[in-house]
């Protein structure tokens, strides 16, 4: 039972390792390549930038949960 | 780290730990986490206005991936989902635009305050009071480890004669909710709960979860791990709402938003996995803290002066 924790929270820590590294690399896409088109959009569109910015989130949950998924899979499958 | 859009100058590793902290506690306790996010924002220099609109954006995506894990243990009603979506919409709106006169009054931030700590303290003494009664009991006593199974879901709560007088109430048109164990229940009782909760969302920022989650198993008589997972879909239409129409009215940034919610995936997914593994009483008074920490914040900020 022991040895189970101890691999869960192992592949758990890998997993939030890789996790962010991948998020430090996405901050920069999105800060450098959206940043501005996105404070212009805001400041000159409102409407098209409440649409934007709702599908930005939305899309970015369900890739997050898809690396996250995959991640788990790929770690634990290596662990086991 | 510069932000244009709000012109807030906020450390990433910051936003990603509340984002982290806040998708743990909305998977566990179905709520956007807005009492913690709210404050945690202003703590860093965002205008009242400006962190309740980046606090809808976030809780949308942070939604999306909890309730896709709550679907996979089958804790969501779809049902309900969609009819509560209806009233929170027209609360929320009610709600914002109460803030929109508030900003032109110049009195946001005092108001705003004051409305959070009431409500907070009352929905923290409400739970700690119910929990701790139906605990005692014999029928709140659930045997330890994963509760799993349709019968492990059915809820026993202190405050259960009061639902059911409640739901009782012959209001036409009656609907069943089957997917929640619920033969008949007033559409226009489900609207209701559905409005106050919309209104607070509206009113104060997120989702709204920690009025609507205890309503919805007080009033509604909807199992606890049905609630939670029935409220964060039902939380993915109206603060999406939200998001839209705080958006227009220039109170988000979303750069904000994306940033926290990078943290609040993770969380999430960690937070509905737990769910599994507690029963209903338990979680309502583990969800007592919660409330309490965010009026805590809210009064620090009042009585020092300090940007929180």
């Amino acid at each position: 039972m022991k040895k189970e924790t101890a691999k869960t929270l192992r592949a758990f820590a890998i997993e939030l390792a890789i996790y962010a590294l991948l998020v430090v690399a996405y901050f920069f896409l999105v800060l450098h390549f959206l940043g501005g088109w996105l404070y212009q959009l805001e400041s000159q569109h409102r409407y098209i930038y409440a649409s934007v910015a709702i599908l930005l989130m939305i899309g970015q949950a369900v890739v997050l949960q898809n690396v996250t998924t995959l991640l788990l899979r790929f770690i634990r499958g290596r662990a086991g | 780290m510069f932000f244009p859009i709000s012109g807030a100058d906020i450390s990433p590793i910051y936003l990603v730990i509340v984002g982290f902290v806040i998708g743990i506690m909305g998977g566990f306790f179905g709520v956007g986490g807005s009492f913690i996010a709210g404050p945690a924002l202003r703590l860093v220099g965002l205008d009242w206005n400006f962190a309740v609109g980046t606090d809808l954006a976030h809780i949308v995506g942070k939604s999306v991936v909890a309730v896709r894990q709550h679907r996979a243990f089958g804790n969501v009603d779809l049902r309900l989902g969609c009819i509560m979506a209806l009233g929170t919409i027209g609360g929320a709106e009610v709600g914002a635009q109460l803030i929109q006169a508030l900003k032109r009054a110049g009195n946001v931030n005092l108001v705003v305050s004051i409305v959070s700590i009431v409500v907070y303290l009352s929905i923290s003494t409400f739970m700690l009071w119910e929990s701790r009664k139906t605990l005692i009991s014999q029928k709140g006593r659930l045997p330890r480890g994963k509760v799993k199974g349709v019968k492990s879901k059915e809820d026993h709560s202190a405050f259960g004669p009061v639902t059911r007088s409640i739901q009782q109430l012959k209001i036409w048109p009656m609907i069943a909710l089957p997917a929640s164990g619920i033969k008949e229940i007033s559409l226009w009782l489900i609207l209701f709960v559905a409005f106050v909760g919309g209104f607070f969302s509206g009113f104060l920022g997120g989702g709204a979860g920690y009025i609507r989650m205890p309503s919805m198993v007080y009033v509604l008589g909807i199992p606890t791990h049905l609630a939670v997972g029935t409220d964060l879909f039902e939380i993915i239409i109206s603060a999406s709402y939200g998001t839209f129409s705080h958006a227009v009215k220039g109170n988000v940034d979303i750069l904000i938003a994306l940033v926290m919610h990078t943290g609040a995936a993770i969380g999430a997914q960690i937070g509905a996995i737990c769910t599994q593994y507690f029963a209903g009483p338990k979680i309502r008074l583990a969800f007592v803290p919660l409330p309490l920490i965010g009026a805590a914040i809210v009064i620090y900020t009042l009585f020092t002066g300090h940007k929180l």
